[in-house]
């Protein structure tokens, strides 16, 4: 097991994030949140506390998406649903999906099919902490990276107590 | 987690756990119940057969909303406009159905243990809807959803089951669930219509005396007075079990505490249940219906894996 980020870089992996959307969005009135479960939500609790504090006049919208019912390996387990909480509505309006680690794109493709289940976003937009782009199944890229890293495709790569670790097979 | 059964056959032989995972997941369905598109594609390549040998519209409907919001291909059987008509056995109908390719099959039949038999022969998942005077897990599922959602807690809760417990599967799929909970039960009836030593078996109170019940319960849940199951004499007439035994507004007008209503339906309205009692604000029969749907696609989803 090594660790990819500790948690101080892990800290200032998120405060980058934070500002390259602060950028990209200098005001948030049509801009939604939503972090992935499970580990993309404890990325969203950390980013969203940064965003509001920078829009101190404005509520940061933030909820939270489970894919358990969207999976598309479902058969082969049956798994427990997480929580499910988007208290707004999403149409027209800009999607900023969070996760921990984007791998093969699958979490993210099914990610979308639940958000379109809600409504008809203006544009969605993707934020990982951690990219292993060379093992992408789907056509699917972040705009907004922590940290890219080079990995075997037998590795795991998680979120564990505030640090990010890889397991090597 | 996963349960611990590939049978939804009885309340009886599921675990604590079974039940916790049942209903902590019908609280997530209940969420997809009420986005924009109430569905999800979890059950797409799956095929259910609802199979009726008795009559029903709640469940039948419910099963098959929750089959069709989990983008299950559903067939619907009835036995009246169907080939056990003209005498074919159960066995020999669900094996012919089955060699359509159908994975799991939802099933209502008088005879009880008959969804039992039939997962003793056949390889698909089996969710009782009702057999005999056995069991109705799924009621007895949305029904504590139900009571934990209203309450907060099953746990401690104190529950009346009033009425038919005799003829009654949904009074011994609650009162199993219930027990196993964690929260208290009292059978009320008239003598004639509650089993002899259902207190030592069940683990349960007995008390015949309707007020002193309801004095006592947090949660009332009425049954209907199962005329069709009722060979004998029971009680001499609805007008006097209604007089003994039916809630009307100046008895839960004269308890101490506000208690919740419920009943699995279809309520004898002005028997078991008076109009307003049944459709006040203390009675959650609407909501059992909703929490309904949402419990089946949780067993559903549950059962639906490859093994």
């Amino acid at each position: 097991m090594k660790t990819i980020l500790t948690s101080t870089q892990l800290t200032e992996a998120i405060t980058v994030l934070v500002s390259k959307i602060n950028e990209a969005h200098p005001t948030l009135a049509e801009v939604v949140f939503v972090g992935i479960q499970q580990g993309g939500v404890v990325v969203g609790n950390d980013m969203i506390v940064a965003l509001q504090q920078l829009h101190a006049s404005e509520t940061v919208q933030y909820g939270q998406l489970d894919i358990t019912f969207y999976r598309d390996d479902i058969r082969n387990e049956i798994l427990t649903p997480d929580t499910m909480h988007l208290p707004f509505a999403i149409e027209n309006k800009t999607v900023v999906l969070i996760d921990d680690v984007l791998f093969t794109g699958r979490t993210i493709k099914a990610a979308l099919d639940v958000l379109l289940d809600y409504g008809r976003p203006a544009k969605v937009e993707l934020c990982v902490l951690v990219d292993r782009k060379e093992h992408r199944q789907f056509p699917i890229q972040a705009d907004y990276v922590g940290l890219t890293v080079q990995t075997n495709k037998a590795d795991k790569v998680k979120l564990v107590n505030k640090e990010v670790v890889l397991i090597s097979k | 987690m996963q349960l611990s059964t590939r049978h939804l056959l009885g309340i009886k032989n599921l675990t604590k756990e079974d039940i916790s995972l049942i209903l902590s997941t019908a609280a997530q369905f209940k969420e997809v119940l009420q986005r924009p598109v109430k569905k999800v594609p979890s059950l797409r390549d799956v095929t259910i057969v609802n199979l009726f040998y008795e009559n029903s519209t709640r469940t039948r409907f419910s099963f098959e909303l929750a089959e069709k919001r989990l983008s299950a291909d559903t067939i619907n059987f009835a036995s009246s406009s169907s080939s056990a008509a003209k005498g074919e056995t159960l066995l020999d109908t669900v094996n012919n159905i089955l060699s359509m390719k159908v994975d799991m099959v939802v099933m209502r039949h008088s005879a009880s243990g008959a969804p039992h038999f039939l997962a003793q022969h056949i390889p698909a998942a089996i969710i009782n809807a009702g057999d005999g005077i056995n069991e109705h897990p799924t009621q007895g599922l949305l029904d504590a959803f139900s009571i934990q959602e209203k309450t907060g807690a099953l746990a401690g809760r104190k529950v009346a089951i009033v009425g038919d417990i005799m003829h009654s599967r949904v009074a011994q799929s609650n009162i199993y669930l219930l027990k196993k909970m964690g929260a208290d039960v009292t059978v009320c009836g008239p003598p004639t219509l509650i089993p002899k030593y259902i207190g030592e078996a069940l683990g349960v109170n007995v008390n015949y005396n309707l007020k002193e019940t309801l004095e006592w319960c947090d949660v009332a849940n009425v049954l209907r007075i199962q005329l069709e199951r009722q060979n004998q004499v029971l009680f001499s007439s609805l007008r006097e079990y209604s007089l003994a035994y039916g809630i009307n507004r100046n008895l839960l007008d004269s308890l101490h505490k506000e208690i919740v209503i419920m009943h699995p339906g279809p309520i004898n309205r002005g028997v078991e249940l008076d109009s307003d009692v049944a459709d006040s604000k203390q009675s959650i029969i609407l909501q059992q219906v909703e929490n309904g749907v949402a419990v089946r696609m949780a067993v559903l989803y549950l059962l639906s894996g490859k093994n």
